[in-house]
């Protein structure tokens, strides 16, 4: 056998035309997600090697983004053409993917890519449905008609596969003409590839327009020769009754509370087993570790700096990964297209889109994966809204901090009439969440510009059954981008935080840590060695900052202490509760119980209670709205790729956090 | 003539022109073209958006831009 032989594949196909799916099944796992540069769109790339004519083939294959034409109207359909076109990506062969059970309208782009010239195969996607609907195409004929070879392919089924393989290798550029060989706009330029090059940086509407309706005068010539469909479609039908429950006024509404209900009930309840046990598992690690490794700086960096930074990564998979496996389930079944189409109107004021939906809900547990899942809105303007929004949303992790204040303020007794107060005012925060982000989306939306059109022209594909093994593949590469890309911020600013909040700079500090070392060794009463620690807290360099912001943040009503909590919130809200702990010696860190009686029983300068109820409002709208989450900032960097998002909605959160705080201050006190 | 927004539900008819140039690209390489018949299967609960059905294919259009599609009642 010969040395083998490396080629480089593109895959490109209209959205929902089963590219992705046919992708996965000859790649595998065999992917690396990257990037574009410039822009938000995600890179697909797989390799497969096969044999012909006994030669090694290597195939690294590129899955290019849905497009509809080579006259993009996105940004996505601009990366799929100049991707294809750029001299750089040095394409060898194109392997057009087109849906059998749709050949008609696939075929318009399949015509514009073969007039390029380039080597290339076109494969017949969904095969096993357009049999099952008795939709006959004439592979061979349709092949001699366009020139390069045609292989029916059936993802799902694996079958197919071999044979795109053989045609790949044995690819060759058709002799055939689609484009109107006298239109003149076409004609001033050296071939029809030029024509395309031209129209990406300076579009011709009545050129392009003229084109298409050109190429569909041919499609059709060459579809009734070689493809009958049958009088009536059976698999429309089955869509249209689905259709009639899941966009009814009534019915519609009920079966998508439904899905968002399951879908909120997985991210929230059912991760919850995995996070504790990789939370578990690492604070176990921590403790071998620290036994084996020599007491000193190297063990105190790995036990408290970098394993808690991991666990802290990793604890978002099994957020992410569910969320991914519904996401890919409801769109690959063709729900989420209607989802989006009955939840458009009411979204539309607001400058979000139809597909908002499903990361708005999942907000409510976590930013982080909502964030992440905004990848289907394929709006620009109305992805970036989303995404500006969602942290506006009341996590879970702010729960805890909620739950403690709210407590601190009102006994479990204490009732509104029939309510419970601490009851109301938590639904309150919840819902102040939801106003305020969508009353920002709304601001948004009337002052950032619109790069690009919105249409909502959107296709309701029938609904098919998922391929579970394709939506394994996508949630693969979800967690994998969440780890390598946003995992990696995450790590770099806990350990920030925790030499922050375990180092000082002055004597004092330094005094305190070798006081803490004499009263352990001396097997002192736990209480005095927790005064230590607090005072080390207090003289550490993130006490030190606690000190420094005090006078911006006493107008809200807040002391150093708890400026100190504000800091180290930025690693996850929750720490707030661990951080109050520390800080008031409470040492009981398990019961929250102990937590309550510590803060409650705080005086201030003047002997008045610490904690009034201004000051727990106070900071409950500060913990509502401030972005305190290394992990969402982290992740929007991912997700838009610039600072510039980060910052601006730090800064925003931040202001209106501030203010929010100031007022109820101002008011309750 | 009338805008597609104005057929009844269920009402078909043939698309002559596109009011719209954006929209007419975005369209015509969705298969929707002068010439192609299309009908309303049905509208979202709050009246919009609208879903048509043409050319083997169901889309699914905001009312402005339905109302762009001009369109002739099949008798």
């Amino acid at each position: 056998m010969s040395s083998p032989l490396h080629i480089k594949v593109a895959l490109i196909g209209n959205p929902n035309a089963g590219k992705s799916t046919l992708f996965n099944a000859l790649t595998g796992l065999n992917q690396k997600t990257g990037n574009y540069t410039g822009v938000t769109v995600d890179r697909y790339e797989g390799s497969m090697s096969f044999e012909a004519n006994n030669t090694l083939i290597k195939c690294n294959i590129i899955d290019l983004p849905g497009v509809y034409s080579l006259f993009p109207k996105s940004q996505d359909e601009e990366i799929a053409c100049k991707t294809l076109l750029h001299p750089d990506e040095a394409i060898d062969v194109v392997v057009i993917v087109a849906d059998s059970t749709n050949l008609r309208r696939n075929m318009l782009l399949v015509s514009q890519v073969l007039d390029l010239k380039m080597k290339a195969v076109v494969a017949l996607s969904m095969s096993d449905e357009a049999a099952a609907q008795k939709i006959n195409i004439d592979v061979k004929g349709f092949s001699e008609s366009l020139g390069v070879p045609v292989v029916p392919v059936d993802s799902r089924h694996h079958t197919g596969m071999h044979a795109l393989q053989q045609a790949i290798a044995s690819a060759t550029v058709t002799k055939a003409v689609f484009h109107d060989l006298g239109d003149a706009n076409i004609r001033q330029f050296a071939d029809y590839r030029a024509f395309v090059k031209a129209a990406l940086t300076k579009p011709n509407a009545k050129a392009e327009n003229r084109d298409k309706l050109y190429r569909h005068q041919v499609i059709n010539y060459v579809l009734n020769k070689h493809l009958q469909l049958p009088a009536e479609l059976s698999r429309k039908q089955i869509t249209a009754t689905i259709d009639s429950v899941t966009t009814h006024r009534i019915w519609g509404y009920v079966v998508l509370l439904a899905v968002l209900f399951f879908v909120f009930q997985f991210i929230f309840m059912v991760s919850e087993a995995p996070m504790n046990f990789i939370e578990s598992a690492f604070l176990s690690l921590g403790e071998t570790i620290q036994a084996s490794l020599p007491k000193g700086p190297l063990s105190e960096l790995v036990v408290n700096g970098i394993l808690p930074g991991i666990s802290g990564v990793l604890m978002f998979i099994p957020q992410i990964a569910f969320l991914f496996l519904f996401i890919g389930f409801l769109e690959d079944s063709g729900y989420m297209a209607r989802a989006s189409f009955i939840m458009d109107r009411m979204l539309r004021p607001f400058g979000l889109n139809g597909r908002s939906v499903i990361p708005l809900i999942s907000g409510t547990a976590c930013a982080v994966p909502s964030i992440m899942a905004t990848r289907s809105i394929s709006n620009v303007r109305e992805r970036m809204i989303t995404i500006f929004i969602l942290p506006l949303i009341s996590c879970s992790a702010r729960l805890p901090v909620y739950t403690l204040l709210l407590s601190v303020m009102y006994p479990p007794q204490h009732v509104f009439g029939f309510f419970n107060a601490r009851g109301i005012a938590l639904f309150v925060l919840y819902l102040l969440g939801f106003v305020v982000s969508l009353a920002t989306a709304w601001v948004l939306k009337k002052t950032v510009k619109a790069k690009e059109n919105s249409f909502f022209v959107m296709e309701l594909p029938v609904y098919r059954w998922p391929q579970g093994r394709s939506i394994g593949i996508m949630v693969v590469n979800k967690v994998k981008v969440f780890v390598k890309e946003a995992g990696v911020i995450i790590l770099a600013i806990s350990i920030v935080l925790w030499f922050l909040s375990t180092h000082g700079a002055s004597e004092k500090y330094e005094a305190l840590v070798m006081q803490e070392q004499t009263l352990t060794a001396q097997v002192a009463p736990d209480s005095l060695i927790q005064q230590v620690v607090a005072q080390q807290l207090e003289h550490s360099y993130i006490g030190t900052l606690g000190h420094v912001i005090e006078p911006a943040i006493r107008p809200l009503g807040f002391d150093w202490k708890i400026g100190v909590a504000l800091l180290t919130s930025f690693a996850a809200r929750e720490v707030f509760v661990g951080t109050m702990s520390t800080i008031y010696r409470s040492g009981d860190t398990e019961s929250e119980e102990g937590i309550r009686q510590t803060i409650v029983s705080e005086k201030d300068e003047y002997g008045r209670p610490r904690y009034t109820a201004a000051v727990c409002w106070s900071l409950l709208l500060f913990y509502a709205f401030a972005l305190q989450c290394m992990s969402t900032v982290a992740v929007v960097k991912r997700e838009t790729k610039s600072w510039k998002w980060v910052i601006a909605q730090f800064v925003f959160m931040g202001a209106l956090a501030y203010f929010s705080a100031f007022i109820a201050f101002g008011v309750l006190s | 003539m009338l805008g597609l927004n104005n057929l009844e539900i269920g009402q078909k008819a043939v698309i002559k022109f596109f009011k719209n140039e954006g929209l007419e690209a975005r369209l015509i390489e969705m298969g929707c073209l002068p010439g192609e018949e299309v009908v309303l299967s049905r509208t979202a609960p709050l009246g919009c958006p609208y879903a048509i059905q043409v050319a083997g294919s169901e889309l699914s259009l905001r009312r402005e831009e339905a109302a762009s599609v001009m369109v002739e009642l099949v008798a």
